[in-house]
């Protein structure tokens, strides 16, 4: 790496950090910082063995008008010389675009990679540090199209619940309709509030009333000013839409096993 | 000997806030070779505690606002006692430093058809102070900063000036030390402009931080140059009083701008009893008129209801709180209730988001729920070096004064917004006239070694007192002497025995010393720094004795009234040949016809 | 200091006293006064024990940014750390800041950012702007503007603090700084490639603990970092995008490159 234009500084005269004697171990915190990241570490564990099973499973995933969503869209119809469970065919775009995911990102350089495992805590020195800069995870830079593909894939989950209120010619309700109702909501929050659609609809633009604009913008700054009302809590729809999904896919999971579980209203 | 740093400028700024960095700016823009000297980092100085606005008369909000109104009520405020040239170039050239700023990257506040907002203060007949919310003082600073990096301008952080060197009568450099290490360095100059604020750390309750101790104005008095208008210091009328840690700081008058009412403890509004008769008219005659002015301003529409009597100046509002307190009418933690609560709690996040953290942080205390209890706070030097209007240069060839250290720009009383607006006005005119002087000047100057020396054999005298004082102890005495006998009301008596116990306090200020090493060490410095505030206080207080009336900022219980023949006088402190402070009363510059004029004519409406 | 504020409780303070070689920490025992912060402390030691107590401090209302230090391991502005929120017997702990040498005690040699801040290219208006500018269009410059230049955000970076690419890494400091620029709605350079070539904005790994420690509550890594980093993609990483945009001529416009004022170099 070539050395940057940052500063006039020579190599010899920038600045170090302080290594002794005030900071002797990783950090000097007193407070119970290790255990957000441990939390998080064995939801994303929990969550990922869970979404394996089902993935490897390859049964229990549909009945009457109820479809997972860790196998929606059924693409098994297309390719049937598809050797595995047809939910790999479609669960590596959930699953890009919450790995690259600005939010998920954190999570996981926190929780996995301890870079760094909460604020203050350093536990990896060493100027070889590269970050997102450059391979693997310059390719984080490609979160925009997760996000062009997720969106399709959301559509068919709204989808996917329609067809749960309206089959064999009648309206139906059912808890497990509302429930799959919620989790498009969660999912959709959390999707339209994603960093980078809230720079593609509207963030990129340095000035959307000035004059020479002729108001054309103003479109993009109410749909910039509506993203931004989801993205400011990012987290929070990452975390509810995540848990949604996997519940929704249990219940799904048991309906199939015994019909009456989706609880008919009507 | 010694070893000490040689540097050398056409023109040394000391002072990096507003002014300095003004100055510098400007100097450096014509191409003379420019060194700006702060005591902290760069881009702390007090100008970023500086919240309401910037008062320009750009007639966004109020359009039949005008530099003429300004100039007048600048000159109203400070009790007809300013230098009348300095208020008029104030007036007339404060929108296009405010429109410089603008151009240069600030952000201002916005009025719906895309303008400068403009805000509401004390004083002022028409809404002029430009703001950015109620962190105006920042986005000031940052944007001379940045401005002023990419000009070439060489920045010496955390280095205090000492002593200024002369070569016969002029000005020839300056001799200071490094905080960091208490490393030495003299600079050379041709011009040197001071921009070093005020001297609120004379007192105990004050807004300004420990650079303020009147630095410029104890070099400049040292120098030669004479100190005038001492007695008038502005007590904000509004500091926190609760808890003790943050006494004293600052609540900006922007919280009245924009509606804030004051009252007792019997839940009196009574800022309607302590309207001077002479500007009664200018203010709503009850509270129904005061909601009225209120709800426009809320709604930016105009209205030809008077503004509520919360925006009187500053003297009169200050001296109000204080006797509603001593009166027995004050709140729990002895102030005054200033609520703003009784408006849309997210109007006031925005308009006032640093006041609402200052209170939600430090005391616990909602703003958009309940009151705030304030009380006054010393604020501002309005004396300082005496300079010629145009220039900003003193009676010392070469020492120029820009901001709270130069005197004369205020008069008796301060007005809210005028300082940011002064800092700009005329730190750019003491740079472009300190770089012309610069220019004027052929050869270099010569610095006599003995002077070096002698600025040397100062600063490490310090740690040869081993059973020194404690200088922090000297301190509180000083402040203790100076709230006592010199504070917001003054008498006769009290003020002779504030002169004599001042002149006993010097004996104690030579007895200060430190201890340790030169390497960062702030009881080192305050040793320094206490010679500086001595200056300050006597001034303050020799000119305090010695006005005998009451004007603006300068309250005297034994003499009430303004008397017409102290209208004419500026009271001038200066170093006699035998080192003593000289006092003499002289006469103010007589304003021309055209411009007394301005007084005459009746204002329209809302006056 | 009057007497009817005083808790009645005493604080044990151990603070680190001492340069970058050498050093340790010194126990102090200071009463605590109502509304009492870690700044009054150190102010009530350094009168009362010990002069030479090194502190850099100004306006001790979070105004100026000056009083960072790291108070039980969490870097904060002394002047905003209330006592109050300490146990009794608790001691705390104050110490000058990891990343920036130690010069004494607890200030720190923070020059390395003034350095770094000389190399952004500043503000760049079209001579012929119109300097209409509506609100909407400045809030979000505004809330990049409220920094006050602490530089919390610049000691907890653990690029900056554990990695030490001071080298080349900005930090999230001018990071703010620049998006306060690119996304003013009338400035018309370009500093994309200096964020992702010079400043390296790639080595931020989003973990948020600048805006954590922002005692201004400028949401760093939302509003700043991340729209820089899609602002990037849209320049490098995008050709995709690129080509759609540039196909249809419209869409982004592009701004004209601004040459950087040129800089004295501090001797």
């Amino acid at each position: 790496m070539t050395q940057s234009q940052l500063t006039d500084l020579p190599e010899n005269k920038l600045p170090t950090s302080n290594d002794v004697p005030a900071y002797e171990g990783t950090t000097e915190r007193k407070d119970n910082w290790w255990v957000e990241p441990a939390l998080i570490a064995f939801v994303f564990t929990a969550f990922g063995i869970y979404s394996m099973f089902r993935a490897f499973e390859n049964n229990l995933y549909e009945v009457g008008p109820y479809l997972s969503p860790f196998y929606s869209p059924n693409l098994k119809q297309y390719v049937p010389w598809f050797p595995l469970s047809p939910a790999f065919l479609i669960l590596w775009i959930p699953l890009s675009f919450r790995a690259t995911c600005y939010y998920y990102r954190k999570a996981y350089y926190r929780s996995y990679f301890l870079h760094p495992p909460a604020c203050t805590v350093g536990m990896f020195k060493g100027k070889g540090y590269t970050g997102e800069q450059s391979f693997p995870f310059v390719l984080q830079n490609l979160h925009r199209y997760a996000f062009y593909f997720a969106v399709p894939v959301l559509l068919i989950l709204w989808v996917d619940a329609f067809n749960t209120v309206y089959y064999g010619g009648a309206f139906h309700m059912s808890v497990l309709t509302v429930v799959m109702f919620a989790n498009c909501i969660l999912l959709s929050g959390y999707t339209f509030g994603c960093h980078a659609c809230r720079h593609l609809v509207g963030g990129k633009e340095d000035c959307f009333s000035c004059p020479k604009n002729e108001q054309k913008l103003k479109p993009a700054f109410q749909a910039w000013q509506l993203v931004t009302k989801f993205n400011e809590r990012h987290q929070q729809w990452a975390w509810t839409s995540l848990i949604s999904v996997a519940l929704t896919d249990l219940y799904i999971r048991y309906t199939c096993v015994d019909p009456s579980l989706a609880f008919q209203i009507f | 000997m010694t070893e000490y740093e040689t540097r050398e400028h056409d023109v040394l700024v000391i002072g990096a806030g507003g002014a300095g960095l003004r100055a510098a700016i400007e100097a450096s823009g014509q191409g003379v070779s420019v060194g700006l000297v702060c005591k902290s980092l760069l881009g702390k100085a007090h100008t970023v505690m500086a919240e309401g606005g910037v008062a320009a008369a750009l007639a966004n909000v109020d359009p039949k606002d005008g530099w003429e109104t300004h100039f007048k009520d600048t000159m109203n405020g400070g009790k007809m006692l300013n230098h009348w040239r300095m208020a008029q170039l104030h007036a007339q050239e404060a929108p296009d430093r405010v429109k410089e700023l603008e151009r240069w990257g600030a952000v201002f506040d916005r009025t719906k058809d895309g303008k400068i907002l403009q805000r509401a203060f004390g004083g002022h007949t028409w809404k002029r102070l430009c703001h950015v919310g109620d962190r105006t003082g920042l986005e000031m600073i940052r944007t001379l900063q940045d401005r002023g990096v990419h000009q070439g301008i060489e920045v010496y952080m955390e280095c205090t000036i000492t002593e200024l060197v002369k070569d016969g009568d002029k000005i020839a450099g300056a001799f200071g030390y490094y905080r960091e290490d208490g490393r030495y360095i003299l600079f050379k100059a041709k011009a040197i402009v001071l921009a070093t604020g005020g001297t609120g750390k004379a007192y105990t309750i004050t807004s300004n931080s420990w650079e303020y101790t009147g630095d410029g104005h104890g070099l400049a008095y040292d120098a030669g140059a004479e100190l005038i208008d001492m007695e008038f210091i502005q007590f904000h009328p509004t500091g926190m009083v609760w808890p003790p840690g943050v006494r004293g700081i600052l609540v900006t008058e922007g919280v009245r701008g924009e509606g804030g009412i004051l009252r007792n403890s019997l839940g009196e509004r009574f800022m309607f009893k302590y309207l001077p008769e002479a500007t009664r008219n200018d203010y709503a005659a009850d509270e129904a008129e005061a909601v009225t002015w209120v709800n426009a301003a809320l709604a930016g529409n105009r209205t030809e209801a008077r503004r509520p009597p919360e925006l009187s100046t500053r003297d009169n509002v200050a001296r109000a709180i204080y006797t509603e307190v001593k009166e027995g009418r004050g709140s729990p933690h002895g102030g005054v209730f200033l609520d703003i609560s009784y408006q849309d709690s997210d109007r006031v996040k925005k308009k006032l988001p640093s006041m609402y953290h200052q209170f939600k942080d430090l005391a616990d205390v909602d703003i958009t729920a309940g009151p705030m209890e304030v009380g006054p706070t010393m604020h501002y030097t309005m004396g300082g070096i005496r300079v010629e209007a145009e220039t900003q240069m003193s009676r010392v060839p070469g020492l120029f004064a820009a901001g709270e250290c130069s005197g004369g720009m205020h008069g008796a009383n301060r007005l809210g917004g005028n300082s940011l607006s002064d800092l700009v006005v005329f730190g750019k005119r003491a740079g472009a006239a300190a770089a012309d002087y610069a220019k004027a000047m052929p050869t270099s100057l010569k610095i006599d070694d003995k002077f070096v020396n002698a600025a040397i054999a100062e600063m490490e005298e310090f740690f040869l007192r081993k059973e020194g004082k404690n200088p922090y102890d000297v301190h509180k005495e000083l402040n203790k002497i100076m709230g006592t006998y010199v504070g917001i009301f003054r008498e006769e008596s009290e003020l002779a025995i504030g002169v004599a116990k001042l002149e006993e306090l010097k004996a104690e200020i030579k007895k200060a010393g430190a201890k340790g090493s030169k390497a960062f060490n702030p009881g080192w410095h305050m040793c320094r720094d206490l010679r500086n505030m001595m200056i300050c206080s006597e001034a303050i207080a020799r000119s305090a004795l010695s006005r005998k009336e009451s004007r603006g900022a300068h309250s005297r219980l034994d003499f009430p009234n303004t008397e017409k023949e102290w209208g004419t006088k500026n009271s001038a402190c200066s170093k006699d040949e035998n080192g003593n402070m000289k006092l003499e009363h002289t006469p103010l510059p007589e304003m021309p016809q055209d411009l007394k004029e301005i007084f005459v004519k009746k204002e329209p409406v809302n006056a | 200091m009057p007497e009817s504020s005083g808790t009645g409780r005493q604080a044990t303070l151990k603070v680190y006293r001492g340069t970058k070689d050498k050093g340790e920490f010194q126990s102090y025992k200071v009463p605590v006064e109502a509304g009492m912060v870690v700044l009054d402390a150190i102010h009530y030691i350094q009168q009362n024990f010990d002069p030479e107590l090194a502190v850099r401090w100004n306006c001790k209302a979070a105004k100026c940014g000056s009083c960072s230090a790291e108070v039980n391991g969490m870097p904060s502005l002394m002047c905003k750390s209330r006592m109050d929120q300490f146990k009794d017997d608790e001691d705390i702990c104050v110490q000058p800041l990891k990343t920036f040498p130690i010069i004494k005690d607890l200030v720190t040699d923070v020059s390395w950012n003034y350095e770094v801040n000389k190399k952004i290219t500043p503000f760049s208006p079209a001579p012929d702007a119109d300097w209409t500018i509506y609100q909407e269009d400045i809030e979000r410059v505004q809330e990049f503007r409220k920094c006050i230049e602490c530089f919390l955000c610049q000691n907890v970076c653990h690029v900056l603090r554990d990695h030490e690419r001071k080298d080349n890494f900005m930090g999230p400091r001018f990071m703010v700084r620049v998006a306060g620029l690119e996304m003013h709605p009338l400035d018309e350079a370009n500093r994309l490639k200096y964020l992702k070539d010079e400043g390296h904005i790639g080595y931020c790994n989003i973990t948020k603990c600048c805006t954590e420690v922002c005692p201004e509550d400028i949401h760093i890594t939302d509003n700043a970092i991340i729209p820089l980093k899609e602002r990037v993609v849209d320049e490098f990483y995008d050709p995709l995008g690129k080509f759609i945009r540039n196909l249809l001529g419209g869409g982004k416009k592009t701004k004209a490159s601004v040459q950087p004022v040129s800089i004295t170099p501090s001797k």
